[in-house]
Parts: C-alpha cells; structure tokens; sequence
C-alpha cells in the first residue's frame, strides 16, 4: 500500500468514528477500540437490535499479561455511568465467550473476580443504563492459554467433592461502604476438558437480613475455580446483618451461607 | 499502486525472505571479565521477547587449571550453543562440569548445548525441570519464537552436592539455599572472591516469584551478605562489588510482603493492587510493574485465604 492510499484510509476510518463527549466528559465512540475480530457478531449475538456504545466510564481492570490463564483477576466498576440495571461480562475470542452477568440493585455497581482465559482476548464489562442502551469497555489481556480446556485442580486432584458448595466470606466497614469477599469452593468446569462435563455455578445472589436484595449474580463456565468476588456498598445504603449468600448450580447443588462478621 | 512501485515490493519482499534466518538469531554473547579467570555474560533487563530471544540472564564461566566450571546455559537450545563457542574463544580448556542454579527455563533451556557434559543441579531443582520444563517451553516459544527452534528441556543430569572442592586452583564452594525457588544453588569462588548468586539476588531488575517463598527468600539473602567475597553475579542486573544488589532485592520483597498482607487485610481485591502506586524507592526498576503485577497472581491468593478465614461464615 503506498502512502496516499494509507492516508485516504486513514481520513475514512476516522470518518467512520463518530466520536462524541458526553456531558460529564466521557468519551462515547461507535467502533470497537479493541478491534476485535468477532464483535460485531458478538454484539448482534448478546445485544441484538439494542444500541451499544464504547464509553470509557466502563472501567475494567486487569493485567496486560495473563501470569496464570485459570485465574486472571478482573474488575468491573461502571458507577460513573449513573444508575445501571445489568452489566455483562465477555471475552471475545474465549470458547465460551460470556463470563457472568450481575445486576447491582442496592449494592455498588462494581464486582471483582477471576476467569479462566483460552488466549489472548479482550475482555469487556457491558453495562445497560435505564434508557436500555449498553456502553460498553475493556481490555485487551494476553494470555499463554489453556485455561478453559485445562482440567480443574480439584479434578485432578480428586478431593473437589469434600469441600463442594463451603463458602468462606468476610465483611469489612459493614458500618459504612463496606465490601464483602467471599470464596465459593467449586470445580467450574468449563465441560471442555476431555471426560469431565461442564459444572459450574450458575446463580448467586446476596440479601440482607432485612430482606433487601443486593446483587444477583449469573456465572457461567469461564469463572475461575472455587471463585473469589467481592461485592462493594453504597454509602448510606448499609446491609443489615447477618447477609445471607445463596445460589446454585447447574447440578442443582444448592449454595447457602450466613456472613455476619 | 503502480506497477512500478509493485515491482519495486516484490524485489523487497523476496529479498528479505531470501536472508539467511540464521544471522538474525545471534544472541552476541561478549564474555565480560570479572575477576581473575571469571567471566559473565551479562543479559538485558528485560523480559523474554522475539527481540532479545530470552539473552535476559546472566551465565557465566570459570577457568580453572583442570577445565572451565559453566554457570547456567540460558534461555534456548541456541544460546547453549552460542555460549558454548563464547567460551571456546577464550580459552582451549575443556569444559569439566556444568552448574545449574534454579530450574527456571532462563537459567537451564541451552542445557542442549552441553549435553555430552556433566551438568549438575539441586535435587529439587532436577524434580523442577522435569515437571515444568514443557510447560516452560511451551510459553517461551510464544514470547521469543524462532530463537527458541530446537529447545526442548533437558533436566540437569547430575546431584550437585553442596560443599567445597578445589578444581584446578580454584576453591569452589557449593551453597544450597532456597526462596527464589525450592532449590536455589548459590556458587562461590573463594579464589577469586565471586559469589554466582543465581536468582537470589536481582540488581535494577525487579525480582519475579513465580515459586518464591519470601520469608525463605530473605533468610538465604542474609546468609549471602554473611559470605566473604569480593564481586557478585545476580541472576539478573549488573554484576557489583557490594551489597547493593542483595539490599534491593531484600527491600523489594520485604514491601512486597508486607504490601499484600496488609491488602489482604483491608479487603482488597487483585485489581485493587493491580491499580496501586508503586513507592518511589522502586518505581524506577526495569519491569518492577509487570512483575507486581505477575507476584500478585503468585502470592495473594494465600494472604486473601488467611484473612476470609478470619471473617464469619456459617
């Protein structure tokens, strides 16, 4: 390609990106700024006819480079986006792309946890605000692979039944804006490891002893083993105590914990 | 595009296709002398990459009365072979014995180009080799491509029994320590005052952990101030003649200890750390964010599991 004919691209492929700001400075485009060989078949997949925009109000944090591709931490925060009803997590070039899905109802909209990376890929938080449009944002992680066609360490060291379904969780500054951690002790296999069929969690959900709900979760395959997540509160919107963590898998093994302190 | 200008891409590209490969993939291996009969092939602070093709250790020789004492063999089969040639240039002494400090695949993938030679490591070092060398092969193809044609990992064929032996003059002491890995041989030549420190030591390179036990990691750097020499080689970084290597590494993993535990301790999440200003004293090491980063995924989960442990479930 000689120069003038990159240039003439170039002038197009700015063209093609309608670029706005928004009121409260975010930057909102139409084009994937990951440049994802499959979005436009993921977006019509998850989204269909919805709009979807790229909005760096969505924040994903995690690392450039995966160091362990069966656990790769991620967090989501999308609260500059305002009130959100649901936010999807992805990774595009992942066997099994959609990671989980939460509705952050009285908690914080913002979620951390870890997943299980086949290769290099982004990985995007997608969040829907009230006006049913999704912004979406994310990054690009590489990753040495393997991970969803890797064996559990559970499986393989075959003592995963013992502990299946105990949760371990803490609360810190239940006072205030707090967090609650906990770790669910689960295989989660992704059902792409030969002879060993998919197993995961697929539902999670946390209320207080008041009966509000905080967050309902969706997970799906590529969430770590024995998942860790925390969960953070708003400010003036404290739980009461004790909470309660319940949820199930797609055995229909039931999950259920107390978390008082 | 004019044809012309298409004839003109046509000659570049067969021209560059037709270029000998093998010219390209030359690690440049200059031997630096360190003290008497002691030389170092000093590696780039970088991590491995299709540029530097994993020349990002430091290996080193010894020639002795009775034949050369090798130190590590790098990264590939490649850099085994060229470093072999390096030490030939030098000296027309035989090579007698190879050492091996850790299994890590920087340290022991050109083992290939010694292997009509004894090559000794640490009994926990062998087991290292032969259980993760693949998959250590297996990631450093994708980071350093074609410089790592033909490497397979060869485990080290021999015990290196710690203890002191004079070989051809020199006073060689074998030290068995541990923390950077399960097994970690430290070598010192009491003749000419040079301690090869392996990974236990990293200088203006930030120290990795992938199977570090920290608090064994600083005990082994204590032990390695206590030793009388005169120069040190780390794993990683410039050789020196004090303590400035052991100091940095020491505080590095002494913050990083007390960093994770005291995140763990407030709560935090991974992609909290991943997020965190580093201090001043460290910011400026090569690599020192990557590596974060990486002792995150390797260290944290067991801080995190101690301090959920402490919360109230039921």
């Amino acid at each position: 390609m000689d120069k003038q004919t990159r240039s003439v691209l170039l002038v197009i492929s700015v063209a093609l990106t309608t670029l706005w700001v928004g009121a409260a400075g975010a930057v909102v485009v139409d084009d994937d700024p990951l440049k994802s060989a499959n979005w436009d078949d993921l977006k019509t997949r998850f989204f269909g006819d919805a709009k979807v925009v790229f909005d760096d109000r969505v924040k994903v944090v995690a690392p450039i480079r995966a160091e362990d591709s069966m656990n790769v931490p991620v967090g989501v925060n999308v609260e500059a986006l305002g009130e959100v009803e649901e936010v999807m997590v992805i990774a595009d070039l992942n066997p099994i792309v959609k990671v989980l899905q939460f509705r952050p109802l009285a908690a914080r909209a913002s979620l951390s946890f870890r997943v299980k990376l086949q290769q290099a890929t982004p990985v995007r938080a997608i969040a829907r605000t009230r006006d049913g449009i999704w912004h979406a944002g994310g990054m690009w992680v590489d990753a040495a692979g393997g991970g969803c066609t890797a064996p559990s360490v559970g499986r393989s060291t075959g003592n995963w039944a013992d502990t299946l379904g105990q949760v371990q969780a803490r609360i810190w500054n239940p006072a205030e804006a707090g967090r609650l951690r906990f770790r669910v002790m689960h295989p989660m296999d992704t059902g792409l490891a030969p002879g060993i069929p998919a197993f995961y969690i697929e539902k999670l959900s946390l209320s207080d002893a008041a009966g509000v709900k905080f967050m309902d979760l969706e997970t799906f395959e590529p969430v770590s083993e024995n998942p860790v997540f925390s969960f953070d509160f708003r400010p003036g919107r404290a739980p009461r105590l004790p909470l309660l963590l319940s949820g199930m898998d797609n055995n229909g093994n039931r999950i259920q914990a107390q978390v008082a302190q | 595009m004019n044809g012309l200008r298409a004839l003109r891409w046509a000659v570049f590209l067969v021209a560059g296709l037709s270029f000998p490969i093998e010219a390209a993939l030359d690690y440049m291996l200059k031997p630096r002398k360190v003290a008497p009969d002691t030389y170092v092939f000093v590696g780039l602070a970088e991590d491995f990459s299709r540029g530097n093709g994993g020349n990002i250790v430091n290996t080193g020789f010894i020639v002795t009365a009775d034949g050369v004492v090798v130190i590590d063999t790098g990264s590939s089969r490649l850099y085994g072979e060229q470093m072999r040639r390096a030490i030939a240039a030098v000296t027309d002494k035989p090579i007698r014995q190879v050492l091996i400090t850790h299994h890590h695949p920087d340290h022991f993938f050109g083992n290939q180009g010694f292997r009509d030679l004894p090559i000794a490591a640490l009994s926990g070092s062998i087991g290292g080799m032969k259980e993760e060398g693949v998959g250590f092969a297996d990631n450093l193809y994708r980071m350093a491509g074609d410089w790592m044609r033909e490497t397979e990992p060869l485990a080290a064929t021999q015990e290196a029994r710690p203890g002191r032996s004079t070989i051809g003059g020199h006073d060689i002491e074998l030290i068995e320590l541990k923390g950077h890995t399960q097994a970690d041989l430290v070598v010192l030549d009491h003749t000419s005052g040079v301690l090869f420190a392996g990974d236990l030591v990293f200088w203006q390179r930030a120290a990795t952990t992938p199977h570090a036990s920290i608090a064994d990691w600083l005990g082994s750097l204590d032990r390695l101030q206590a030793l009388k020499w005169k120069t040190i080689v780390p794993g990683h970084g410039e050789p020196h003649a004090d303590t400035r290597g052991i100091e940095q590494t020491r505080r590095y993993l002494a913050w990083l200890d007390a960093t994770l535990r005291k995140a763990a301790a407030e709560g935090r999440d991974m992609p909290d750390l991943l997020q965190m200003k580093l201090p001043q004293e460290f910011a400026d090491i090569p690599l020192v964010r990557e590596e974060f980063a990486r002792s995150i995924t390797h260290l944290y989960p067991g801080f995190e599991q101690r301090a959920l442990a402490g919360g109230g479930k039921s």
